[in-house]
């Protein structure tokens, strides 16, 4: 009877285990700090950049070029990192309250939750800009995002181009629900309509993952063997696709993907990706910082203001190569 | 067989031969669950049996079968490893370290099986000797390992050298993650079937304190199964990164939670003491059978994860009620 129970109750933790996922791997806070120099605009102030997760290169050049900001101008950046997980955000930001930073820049984990989440920043009078995904349900002093939608139409262009205006193409998805996914997915959606000879044949979701890019992209050549584009609403999984089409890739089959990544644009620069929609990371972070400082210094700013994408093709790679 | 049930000895036979029939159903059931959803998958779409795609099948259920089979050890021994997944990103990072740093490569295919197989050791040793309970200790390590892993690369990918990325290539016509996972398998099932070590395993899965009265080391064996399936994880992430051709800091993240699944799909109990190396192969093939044919029947992207997740609890369950019935 005992083990009978233990069967079940174990069972039913497996179940248990698969819905939540990875919601065990969360905190920790990874504070890079600068070098406070004396400066300018915000003298020896000190802004926080709460980030939504520094697990993706993405991320990484974002930070990047925050803290070249906060160095020019000689004030302190404490960067946390939320490891996409909401709640531990929420403390992270409420700790940036206790402690009196400046500003605070957020990348919230999610659009939602981050609404609660500023709300004691703002109560301590601390200015808020939010950079790459919008803050919703609180008003914050101005909002640094890439045009997802305009990136997501320039995508469709560059892959009708390349395949002639005609044929069939498909589209792998990043993680459902994700406003990126959305964006991308709908501009895509409008720009490949004004091409009649187009047909979307297949829309499958990859999580944004290369590993799972590699895998639906296999599959969906599989059971659409006459396929001539494919755009992937990130370089991750556009990479897969390549990986999946082995020799193909830039000969038969073209790919577009998007972000601009490192191995994004090598591999245009090889010729397997056709072009990426490049976002500029290190922009968003270098222009959320001096608006912080802008703001700290009584200056007006707009509501919103948009980083602009740039499509990549073997044109132009070399522009954006480090 | 004769529908006369005239004689006594000839309803017996009857009789035997259908329990015999029901006891095989029962003991395979997640091989007929492997055929059945095949042969839904091939009624609904002409595309799934062909030859590339069912390779195509074999190469996506490798990684996944491959921690599988470490974790089945573990399972059988009545431990859980939730740190496969990092295990594994960790592995195909550190190989992926060593390369860069400008080893040979192939020194990179013996390091990414050894940080398996000392991180798993170490998960091993707080269980056995630092009487953590398995969920805990080995929940830290996906923890330590997946940020050990960012650490190492910089939260930037690595590329791989040709040494490894072959292992993403082709055995003459055969995908070589498709080969390893069959020796993987093949060592796995040997060992639990043929050896001490792995007989020992059921017998401390089975009762414990028994196996330790009856003189069997359960601690060093314990340490032991931990480490080996770390050593599974690292060849796992090794096959990944061939596939990929880069090393992903974040890479395999959630595989454990599929090679749980596989593994319990295949008939094994988390209750210890019960799963086959065939059971598991068979589970991690369920679930790339099933996420293959959701792509091919062009399933929309909300529904997928609402399949996959009622295909679990549907095994888990059928599983649940066959072992209450004698």
């Amino acid at each position: 009877m005992r083990s009978r129970l233990t069967r079940t109750a174990t069972a039913v933790l497996t179940v248990g285990l698969m819905a939540t996922t990875t919601a065990c791997n969360r905190g920790g806070a990874d504070t890079a700090d600068g070098t406070a120099a004396s400066g300018a605009a915000g003298d020896g102030a000190t802004v926080t950049l709460a980030l939504s997760t520094l697990n993706n290169p993405f991320f990484i050049s974002l930070r990047d070029g925050a803290q070249e900001a906060a160095d020019e101008a000689g004030v302190t950046l404490e960067v946390t990192d939320a490891q996409n997980d909401a709640a531990t955000q929420q403390n992270q930001l409420a700790d940036a309250a206790t402690q009196g930073v400046d500003a605070v820049v957020i990348n919230p984990v999610d659009s939602e939750a981050a609404g609660a989440a500023v709300t004691p920043v703002q109560d301590a009078d601390i200015p808020v800009i939010a950079v790459d995904r919008s803050v919703e349900g609180a008003e914050v002093s101005t909002t640094i995002a890439s045009d997802n939608v305009a990136g997501g139409r320039q995508a469709a262009e560059a892959l009708a181009k390349a395949i002639g205006e005609e044929g069939q193409v498909i589209v792998l998805q990043g993680v459902a629900g994700t406003s990126a996914s959305r964006d991308r997915g709908k501009g895509f959606e409008e720009g490949i309509a004004q091409f009649p000879g187009i047909e979307v044949v297949s829309m499958q979701p990859a999580n944004f993952d290369r590993a799972e890019g590699l895998d639906v992209a296999t599959n969906l050549l599989q059971s659409n063997p006459g396929v001539t584009g494919i755009f992937a609403e990130n370089d991750e999984m556009a990479l897969g696709a390549i990986q999946a089409l082995g020799d193909r890739a830039g000969q038969d089959v073209f790919v577009v993907g998007f972000d601009g990544t490192d191995d994004g644009l090598a591999a245009i620069e090889e010729g397997t990706l056709h072009a990426t929609i490049a976002q500029q990371p290190g922009e968003l972070g270098r222009i959320a910082v001096e608006q912080a400082l802008a703001i700290i210094d009584g200056e007006d700013v707009e509501a919103e203001q948009s980083v602009e994408v740039v499509t990549v093709t073997a044109d132009n790679v070399g522009d954006f190569l480090q | 067989m004769s529908t006369e049930v005239t004689t006594p000895p000839r309803t017996g036979r009857a009789r035997s031969a259908r329990t015999r029939a029901a006891r095989f159903l029962a003991d395979n059931g997640a091989l007929v669950g492997l055929v059945l959803v095949c042969l839904a998958m091939f009624i609904a779409t002409p595309d799934f049996l062909t030859t590339a795609n069912l390779l195509n099948v074999g190469v996506q259920a490798a990684v996944v079968a491959i921690l599988a089979f470490g974790l089945t050890y573990v399972i059988v021994a009545a431990g859980i490893d939730l740190s496969v997944g990092s295990v594994a990103a960790l592995s195909a990072v550190g190989a992926g370290w060593i390369v860069a740093s400008g080893m040979p490569g192939v020194l990179g295919l013996v390091a990414g099986p050894l940080v398996g197989l000392l991180a798993g050791l170490v998960s091993g040793l707080a269980v056995a000797y630092g009487k953590l309970p398995s969920f805990i200790a080995t929940l830290a390590m996906l923890s330590v390992a997946r940020g050990l892993t960012l650490v190492v690369s910089g939260g930037r990918p690595i590329s791989m050298p040709e040494q490894i990325n072959w292992l993403g290539g082709r055995v003459g016509p055969v995908p070589t993650p498709v080969v390893v996972m069959l020796v993987m398998f093949a060592v796995t099932a040997f060992v639990l079937n043929r050896t001490v070590f792995g007989r020992s395993l059921y017998a401390i899965g089975g009762n414990g304190e028994a196996a330790r009265l009856s003189g069997l080391p359960v601690k060093r064996l314990t340490a032991a199964v931990f480490a080996l399936s770390g050593l599974y994880a690292g060849v796992a992430g090794l096959v990944l990164a061939g596939r990929l051709g880069s090393a992903q800091p974040q890479a395999a993240a959630g595989y454990e939670l599929d090679a749980i699944a596989a593994v319990v799909i295949g008939g094994a109990s988390l209750a210890g003491g019960q799963g086959k190396a065939t059971g598991t192969l068979i589970g991690a093939l369920v679930l790339a059978v099933i996420r293959n044919g959701l792509n091919l029947l062009n399933v929309s992207s909300f529904w997928q994860q609402v399949v996959i997740g009622l295909v679990i609890a549907l095994a888990v369950g059928m599983d649940v009620l066959r072992r209450r019935t004698p």
